[in-house]
Parts: structure tokens; sequence; C-alpha cells
């Protein structure tokens, strides 16, 4: 990966993601919205890898591309009783948009108001093997915690999803 | 054109008030749940963004969005526990319907 990022690539996914993520809000149907959430994940996946983060894209297919869309569809069928019921109603919210877009214009006076400052990228980009030996030795016990974090949740899920006969 | 720093945070931004505006409009449980993956999509764009741009040789902002991962892969996958659970006992994901704790 190049140090500069391509425009072109950019607004392709810029595109990719913004267009999803509108289309993902249009639709009525809940499995076509599912789709639409994994196209995002995709095209943020692009973007990483853009930003000469490999790892990064590569845990975003495994994980959101691949584990939580499909537990987002299991959920969505195992929800459904009947294949009509993936269909909402049409469902806007006045105050909804009002608060986003409020919020988003908040954002660009930050964005406008913020100058920032660049690194030099260094002469060999960073690579996987470079994440890797930071994450084991500077990000050590954050590493730890976290798959703390993940085993507790784990459990959790299991616990909360098992029937509720044997309890 | 030169993308920078400012460029994905725009990006990041939209991307947010999309997935705010979704959790604030949508009735159905899942699709909120979507919506906030969205949200923690967007502040992931943005550390990846600040980890190429500020510190690419650290790479601070990409261990962030790994912890940020894993920590919305734990929400969404206790998210859905609970809505399975909630539609074993009240038979609906519809959030109009869960409103006992009502003040």
């Amino acid at each position: 990966m190049s140090e500069t990022v391509s425009p072109v690539m950019f607004l392709i996914l810029a595109f990719a993601t913004i267009g999803g993520a509108v289309m993902m809000l249009s639709t009525r149907n809940v499995v076509h919205a599912a789709f639409w959430l994994l196209e995002i994940m995709v095209a943020t996946a692009g973007l990483y890898l853009l930003l000469s983060a490999e790892f990064l894209a590569l845990v975003q297919v495994l994980v959101y591309a691949g584990a939580v869309s499909v537990l987002v569809l299991f959920v969505i069928m195992l929800t459904l009783r009947r294949r009509e019921d993936a269909i909402r109603p049409y469902e806007p919210s006045w105050a909804g948009t009002i608060i986003a877009a409020l919020f988003l214009g908040a954002l660009y006076m930050a964005i406008t108001r913020f100058v920032p400052v660049i690194a030099e990228m260094p002469e060999k980009v960073p690579g996987v093997a470079d994440f890797g030996r930071e994450m084991f030795t500077t990000w050590m016990l954050p590493f730890e915690v976290a798959s703390l974090v993940l085993l507790a949740a784990l459990v959790g899920a299991v616990w909360w999803s098992k029937g509720g006969d044997d309890r | 054109m030169i993308i920078g720093p400012l460029h994905f945070m725009a990006l990041a931004a939209v991307l947010f008030s999309l997935g705010l505006y979704g959790v604030l409009s949508r009735k159905s449980t899942i699709m909120t749940l979507m919506c906030l993956e969205l949200m923690a999509n967007a502040v992931n764009i943005n550390l990846v963004a600040f980890s190429h741009f500020r510190t690419p040789a650290l790479m601070t902002g990409q261990m962030f969005a790994v912890f940020s991962m894993v920590v919305s892969a734990a929400e969404i996958g206790l998210g859905l526990a609970l809505v399975l659970a909630i539609y074993r006992l009240r038979k609906t994901v519809e959030l109009d319907a869960m409103q006992e704790l009502k003040g």
C-alpha cells in the first residue's frame, strides 16, 4: 500500500458506504437491510486497505462481514413468523431527522475548525508484522482484558439465549 | 486532489449521523442494533484514519479500533441474545411493545 490515499478509490468507497447506509435506512425489508449492512462493512474494509491497515481490513471482513452479518440474519429469520413480517411499515421520524441533522451540523462545525497535523509516513510502511509486535508488547494488558470481555460476552449470550425451561 | 484526514472525518460524520437517525427512528429492535453497528463503524473509520495520518509508525489508532471492534462485537452478540430472549417471552421484537419500565 502506498502512503498517499488514492482519491478515485476513496470516492468510490465513500459512495459505497454512504450509499449503502442510505439504502439500509430506506429499504423496508429487514433482510435487505441486513445485506446492505454487509455491503457497508465490506466497503469499510476497502477503506481500511486504503489507509494501509491490512490486518484491520481482514478482521473487518471476518468479524463484521462474516460473523455479525450471519448472526443478524439468523436472529431476523428466527424472529419472523411469516415471510411478510420482514416488510416493515414505513417509519419516518421527524424528531430523529432533526436530532441527526443537528448532530451532523455540530460535527461539520467541529471538522471545519479542525486543523490537522499530519505526521510523515515512515520510509517503510508498517505492515501486519509490525502491528502484531506492537500489539503483543505495548498493548499486551488491554489485549488480555479484551479477551476477558469477549469471554464474558460469550457466556452471557449463551445464558440469555438458551431455552427458558431449565432455568 | 489530496485525500487528507478531513475527508475521512467528513465521511465518518455522515455515516454516524445516518446511524443516529436510524437508531432514533426504527421500531424494530434488530434494525436499531444494526444502526448501532453502523455508528460504531463510523467511529472505527475515524480511528484508523487518524492512525494513518497522525501516528503511522505506532499505529495507536489501529489498536483502539481493534478494541472498539471487540466491544461492538460483544455488544451485538449480547444484544441479539437479548432480542431472542425477549422474543421467546413476548413473541415480538417491536420496541413499542417493551414499555413496562416507562416511568
